[in-house]
């Protein structure tokens, strides 16, 4: 039977951009914890805890996210806990993103100049106050735009949960199309609902850096 | 009760992992020139400083900036044929990696190109080289060797993109994990193998990039 594109298709539309909303601020939340662990470890100083930060770097930024997917999707179930595809999509979304934002922000946090380290260390101020205090109120304000262009790759990124069956935004569009058989239309509308989701994230990540491009040159 | 990896499974498979991986780097390879080639155009477009063209342009790079891989791919191959436009998932994968990587390389090409100060281009003029040329050796070539780096970062991760391909079925590396899956079971030793065959290849293709910069974008310039 061949459904028309009626309200009640759109609700199935809006509770599956509910879901990509949701799935985007647990993966963005919880990988931005995850981000600044592995971004301080990869500055602390110290050889092994760098080297392993890297590594995790690397490994994450060299496979595709798809991949990641399937492995922390299928290894889960390797564990024999049940979990809900919800939870273990989640997590890897995490990993991903720790790894993501690790590395932005490694790079902020290295940016900001030495000298203000060194300045901090003399006047005997521990390592947890430097970064609270004075490193990390720096870094993150030239961290912004880079991040908020991450965050626009991961609510992109979160449709690939749609290929291991977890049903958000692209998922209910391709059961849509399968049902209308109006694919050409559907994927525009889902296009277009991503879009208005993404769009105006892009343009603030844009605004900032201009404003902040002045304040790094200077 | 404690899992036994069992990998001989994909030791046995060997043969259909490295064809995968070189229909991967096919897939990509051919996209590459794709994307390259639609950014010099547009940015070629760019120089004529015509409203609506730049308007074009922009609004393409903004489209595909802000919608994910996974349905632009869906439009192209589930979409199109509705109009008429049947693809073969292969070339459909190519067009949508090309099409998704040149907005990519636009936005970075430009940055090169708008780093390129007025005085080269008018020293240029003044020592009348025609306009193509200008843009060939004092626009194009210096703005490609700023972004070089951005650049090829960019279609490393296209090749990392190109495994969204498999969801339409073209043969690539993560579409012969799939298969393998279904006739062995064994789904974690698989895609944990093929994860480190996409490290390898992403490593192979930095290497490979590094290359080509020492040869063709060295100073001095030949």
């Amino acid at each position: 039977m061949i459904t028309s594109l009626g309200p009640a298709q759109f609700h199935l539309l809006l509770v599956g951009t509910l879901w990509t909303l949701a799935l985007s601020t647990v993966g963005f939340l919880f990988g931005g914890l995850g981000g600044l662990a592995v971004a301080l470890c990869r500055t602390c100083g110290l050889m092994a805890l760098e080297r392993f930060a890297a590594a995790f770097i690397e490994i994450f930024r060299g496979t595709p996210l798809l991949l990641q997917l399937f492995i922390v999707y299928y290894g889960i179930g390797l564990l024999n806990i049940s979990m809900s595809p919800w939870i273990a999509v989640s997590i890897a979304f995490t990993f991903h993103a720790s790894a993501v934002l690790g590395e932005i922000w490694r790079g902020s946090i290295e940016s900001i100049p030495r000298g203000q380290t060194e300045a901090a260390k003399a006047l005997g101020i521990h390592y947890c106050f430097r970064m609270r205090y004075i490193i990390l109120p720096q870094a993150l304000k030239i961290s912004l735009p880079p991040t908020i262009g991450f965050l626009v790759q991961l609510i992109k990124g979160t449709s690939l949960a749609a290929i291991i069956g977890f049903t958000e935004l692209s998922r209910t569009g391709t059961l849509l199309s399968n049902i209308t058989y109006r694919p050409l239309l559907i994927y525009a509308i889902v296009g277009l609902i991503y879009f208005i989701i993404c769009w105006p994230l892009s343009r603030l990540g844009r605004a900032m850096e201009r404003r902040l491009s002045p304040v790094i040159s200077q | 009760m404690a899992y036994a990896f069992d990998f001989t499974a994909v030791v046995a498979h060997w043969r259909e992992l490295l064809k995968g991986c070189l229909l991967t780097l096919q897939l990509s390879l051919l996209a590459m020139p794709v994307t390259l080639a639609i950014a010099v155009a547009a940015m070629l477009v760019l120089q004529l400083r015509e409203t609506i063209s730049t308007w074009l342009i922009g609004t393409f790079v903004e489209i595909v900036r802000n919608t994910p891989f996974l349905v632009q791919i869906f439009f192209l191959y589930f979409g199109l044929p509705s109009i008429g436009v049947r693809l073969d998932p292969n070339v459909a994968a190519i067009i949508a990696l090309g099409l998704n990587g040149a907005a990519y390389t636009i936005e970075i090409l430009r940055a090169g190109v708008e780093a390129v100060s007025r005085g080269q281009i008018e020293a240029g003029l003044a020592l009348g080289l025609r306009p193509t040329q200008i843009f060939r050796y004092v626009v194009l070539k210096p703005a490609l060797r700023t972004v070089y780096p951005a650049m090829t970062s960019q279609f490393i991760f296209l090749m990392l993109t190109s495994s969204i391909a498999s969801s339409i079925t073209a043969a690539e590396l993560t579409h012969v994990g799939a298969e393998l899956e279904a006739v062995t079971f064994r789904s974690f030793e698989i895609y944990f193998t093929i994860a480190g065959l996409y490290l390898v290849m992403s490593f192979g293709l930095s290497k490979l990039f590094a290359l080509i910069r020492r040869i063709s974008f060295s100073y001095p310039a030949r």
